[in-house]
């Protein structure tokens, strides 16, 4: 479903050119789980980023579903995002000045997919019922982290990208955020690559690849 | 370390400056223009024993026998004689002052500046006539000239005396005896502070003279002092606009060096000193802006002295010099405004710092909870404020009590204008389920709390400049009409004298385009201790149909003709507080002048009050009077023709002979003048709104890089999220508006039925004049639209990069 070939990504820093990514080869099959590990530098986040298309790559090939994204106009990878991906950070990026519904619901609508029961069964899961009202602020790091994965999930997409999706947790909480993810990322069928420093924790996924100086090691 | 912030945001350094900067110019400014007027009416006041000096008058203000002055010295008093009158030269009537250099008392301030010309120049024949540099000029004359006053007398050669307050001659007592034909008399007797064994004043005049004492506030001070308030006003609102954006700098720079300021804490620095160095910081950013504020307030008012020397000419007859000349104080004054603004501006700043936990605590309250704790707070202000606005509108009944109205109106509604923008706002969110849409509304509430006072800012200026406009319009229209019909004659002429007058009539009868000659006339009188003029025209449809009555008897113009009634202007009606109806008595040389009040008319602009009268009455009560005015009908093709021909046989210059366009021009042209400086101020105003709300702007798109950043990473383009933020600048910005427009009109009605009438004693008609509505709309949206430009082209343009940098965890 992903397939990434002979990525090169490099950031001007001070005089020099820093290789970021130095021609990174991945795959993720629909259904598949992947953890994403690394020291911190090694590119983790510059991959994910241009995976999500959030981020334009110097060379190499970005595939989603035998649709070659890498060159993608801004306008075309922003409607890969909206209607293809599922994103979450590990700051949350909730909306502040909508409350949890509209939160949840705000893609899925934006991208005309939205399906009420999903949404349903998704706050259920994700234990939000009594939440709904409430607005970012007033949650809990764990609550707000299961609003993003909801928001994520809600339009159903082909594949969810997640970056230190637990790192402002505590152990206990980032253990339920992510089994909740991936017991919903199972539902869906969809893929899910996540960028993770717990070993820990990228040993609960299917597969894990660990990134070294800018390659796949 | 702290000064490091500034150096990597230049920009927010800029925006603080330039709001400092602006708020003292424009305060320094207006302090300038009437710190100089000021200077100029104690000038007036004190040259030549005005009112800032104790004299001896007698008991009806007529003039008295000079022996009373031989009487008064012999018995101890150090009084001087001085004799006033007028003087006609070219055509106008100037006043004349006679002095007694060698008893003038020192503090009436004249004896020194004739000194320096010498005394024996002064009072030796042929004397010398003392003349502003101003008045020469006004009157076309060189130094040294003898201007003819009229019959065969001459005035003794000018001299310039750049110390005299301007339309004032000097001459010796002596001289002016003789021209003004009061050979023995004297007007009243200045008293000196000499102290010395004197006898009481009845011992030695009897009952002939009472005693005035000095005034603190002159005439002119205290007609004068709405025109200052409502430039200080003017000033005000300003320096608080220019407060809005300080205060919106300050609170950025504050919020950005939060973290420093807690880890300084933390290294062990401590609250008292951290908090002495943002003191001192900004007290020095204050005293640099204030010092570039006050170059820039004295050339604010260097360009609008002219103007306001106008509007206080045309207005009040006062005359300040063209020249500005501040006193140390007032830079001292700017400096400390500029100091004090930046502390209040900066209070909540500081008392933040002040009261700085070491550790960030989170939010207790979400923000809509805390947004409306904070509009249920200013809402209930709003009403107090409001309520106590309509109470003094009922109660007050004095100019300071229509500003009150005006000021409690104002910030009434800018207290409310953040409620009423949240009930709106969160409306239009709860009537959308499409999710961009109540993203818009939604989010537009969040940043209410950090626009608001740009909005307030907005607000104000706009309903100032739709007041004042309104204010301005109603008057010019106003005007315009009244014009039409205090000028019905087609041309205007002054004879040189009452012969060349009666020739010119002689002259004119067999011409067949004159259709009528009006004689007019007029003369000073003292009403209840008012000056008022008397005016006296002919009984002609032209003034029957043309003249501006506001309320009249239906034999109105019967009973003027008949020399038994009057027609009294609005603004000495309201002076005097007579009406229709009402009796009052004019002193006249051959006893009092009974007249009723048949009708009020507009005068409008006019710093005296004003009766109208028939010529023939006032000729028969004041036969001295001066005959020498008339207007003529004749149809408007054949006007120039007639003034070429009356300029050929009689040598009347065009300042003796005018055509109606160029007496309306001319009119109109002072008319604008006048409300030039209102206009400046107010584009001012509007301008450094627009720079609030820029700053905010900048300010707020600084901190909603996380808020923005997510709804990208979602999938919409940096475009579409940059025409959103545009239309919701500009969503609240026309709200804004919208709301300045009634809040406008309200003022202009505060302005036209309370201050006006108190200011000057006339009112306007009340008028809306929707295409002026409309279009300072336009301006404001134009201005939201270019404060709003410079955030968005930043967003439009940002790199990907910096947007990622949001959800990167090295950040």
């Amino acid at each position: 479903m992903l397939t990434v070939r002979h990525l090169t990504k490099s950031y001007r820093s001070a005089q020099e050119q820093v290789a970021v990514l130095r021609g990174v080869d991945l795959d993720v099959a629909a259904g598949e789980s992947v953890a994403l590990t690394g020291e911190s530098g090694s590119g983790k986040s510059t991959l994910l980023h241009l995976i999500a298309g959030l981020d334009q790559a110097d060379g190499g090939d970005i595939t989603l579903e035998n649709v070659v994204t890498t060159g993608l106009p801004d306008a075309a990878r922003a409607a890969l995002r909206r209607d293809r991906l599922g994103l979450v950070f590990q700051q949350f990026n909730l909306i502040p000045s909508l409350n949890v519904a509209d939160n949840l619901a705000f893609q899925s609508r934006i991208a005309g997919r939205h399906d009420a029961v999903w949404q349903d069964e998704l706050v259920e899961r994700l234990g939000l019922a009594a939440l709904l009202k409430r607005y970012p602020e007033q949650l809990s790091g764990g609550q707000q982290q299961r609003v993003a994965i909801g928001r994520a999930l809600a339009s159903k997409p082909l594949l969810l990208l997640a970056d230190e999706p637990t790192g402002n947790l505590d152990e206990e909480t980032a253990d339920s955020v992510l089994s909740l993810a991936r017991d919903l990322v199972a539902r869906t069928g969809c893929g899910f690559l996540m960028v993770t420093h717990s070993a820990r924790l990228a040993a609960t996924l299917d597969r894990q690849v660990q990134l070294h100086a800018g390659l796949i090691r | 370390m702290l000064l490091s912030h500034w150096r990597r945001h230049p920009m927010q350094l800029a925006t603080l400056l330039v709001g400092l900067i602006a708020a003292t110019a424009l305060w320094s400014g207006v302090q300038a223009l009437n710190q100089q007027a000021r200077a100029s009416y104690d000038r007036a006041a004190a040259t030549f024993g005005g009112a800032r000096t104790a004299m001896l008058v007698g008991r009806d203000r007529a003039a008295v026998s000079q022996d009373l002055f031989v009487d008064l010295r012999r018995a101890g008093w150090p009084v001087s004689p001085m004799l006033e009158g007028r003087v006609p030269i070219g055509g106008r009537t100037i006043r004349l002052l006679g002095i007694e250099p060698v008893t003038l008392p020192v503090e009436a301030s004249a004896t020194a500046e004739v000194g320096k010309g010498g005394v024996q120049a002064f009072i030796t024949p042929p004397g010398q006539t003392l003349i502003s540099p101003e008045t020469l000029a006004d009157l076309g004359l060189m130094e040294g000239a003898t201007p003819a006053i009229g019959d065969a007398l001459k005035l003794p050669p000018l001299r310039v005396q750049p110390q005299l307050v301007q339309g004032v001659l000097v001459v010796d007592i002596g001289i002016a005896q003789t021209l003004l034909k009061m050979p023995g008399q004297i007007s009243r007797l200045l008293i000196g502070k000499a102290n010395g064994p004197r006898a009481p004043l009845e011992q030695v005049t009897g009952n002939q003279l009472r005693q005035v004492e000095p005034d603190a506030e002159t005439d002119l001070e205290r007609l004068t002092d709405s025109f200052h308030l409502n430039l200080t006003a003017f000033g005000l609102l300003s320096f608080v606009v220019g407060l809005f954006i300080v205060n919106s700098a300050i609170g950025l720079g504050f919020e950005q060096r939060l973290p420093m300021l807690r880890t300084l804490r933390a290294c062990g620095v401590s609250a008292r000193l951290l908090n002495t160095v943002l003191l001192v910081e900004l007290v020095s950013i204050a005293v640099v802006a204030g010092l570039i504020g006050l170059v820039c307030g004295y050339f604010i008012a260097a360009s609008l002295l002219p103007d306001v020397a106008a509007s206080l000419r045309g207005l009040y007859g006062a005359t300040i010099p063209g020249q500005l000349t501040p006193k140390p104080e007032w830079w001292l004054a700017g400096l400390a405004i500029s100091v004090l603004g930046a502390l209040a501006a900066a209070t909540s700043s500081l008392l933040k710092a002040v009261r700085l936990p070491l550790l960030a605590a989170a939010q207790p309250y979400a923000w809509q909870q805390a947004q409306s704790r904070w509009l249920t707070l200013q809402g209930a202000l709003a009403a107090i404020v409001l309520t106590g606005a309509a109470g003094v509108l009922l109660l007050g009944d004095s100019l300071i009590a229509g500003f009150v109205v005006l000021a409690a109106l104002l910030i009434g509604a800018a207290l409310a204008l953040p409620v009423i923008l949240g009930l709106v706002l969160a409306l239009g969110e709860r009537s959308t389920r499409r999710p961009l849409t109540k993203w818009f509304w939604a989010d537009s509430r969040l940043q209410l709390s950090g626009l608001s006072l740009a909005l307030m800012a907005l607000l104000l200026a706009l309903a100032v400049n739709v007041g004042v406009g309104t204010m301005v319009e109603s008057f010019s229209r106003t005007f315009t009409g009244w014009l039409d019909g205090r000028l019905a004659a087609e041309i205007y002429l002054n004879a040189s004298s009452e012969q060349q007058a009666v020739e010119i009539k002689r002259w004119l009868k067999p011409r067949p385009e004159v259709k009528a000659v009006l004689p007019g006339s007029r003369t000073d009188v003292q009403l209840s201790g008012l000056p008022v003029e008397v005016l006296g025209f002919a009984d002609h449809a032209t003034y029957r149909q043309q003249w501006p009555l506001l309320e009249a008897t239906s034999d109105a113009w019967d009973r003027v003709r008949s020399g038994d009634a009057a027609f009294i202007s609005e603004q000495l009606s309201r002076r005097l507080k007579l009406g229709v109806g009402d009796r009052l008595e004019v002193p006249a040389l051959s006893g009092n002048w009974q007249l009723q009040i048949v009708g009020i008319y507009a005068d409008y602009g006019n710093p005296k009050g004003q009766l109208g009268v028939n010529i023939d009455a006032l000729v028969n009560r004041f036969p001295a009077i001066s005959q020498t005015r008339m207007g003529l009908r004749v149809q408007p093709a054949d006007v120039p023709a007639l003034i070429a021909a009356i300029q050929q046989q009689f040598g009347l210059d065009g300042r003796n002979l005018a055509d109606q366009a160029t007496v309306k021009a001319e009119s109109l042209r002072i008319f604008n003048r006048t409300f030039a400086v209102t206009a400046a101020l107010n584009a001012f105003t509007l301008g450094v709104a627009g720079v609030a709300l820029l700053t905010s702007l900048l300010t707020l798109s600084n901190s909603r890089l996380p808020q923005l950043a997510p709804l990208w990473a979602i999938g919409i383009t940096r475009r579409r999220l940059a025409g959103i933020e545009l239309l919701k600048t500009l969503s609240v910005a026309l709200i804004t508006a919208l709301l300045a427009l009634p809040l406008g009109l309200a003022v202009a009605w505060c302005l036209i039925a309370v201050v006006n009438v108190k200011a000057f004693g006339w009112r306007l008609p009340f008028n809306v004049f929707p295409l002026q509505l409309i279009q300072l709309l336009g301006v404001a949206m134009l201005a939201s639209l270019l404060a709003a430009l410079l955030p968005i082209v930043k967003l439009l343009r940002m790199q990907p990069a910096k947007l990622v940098k949001v959800f990167a965890d090295e950040r």
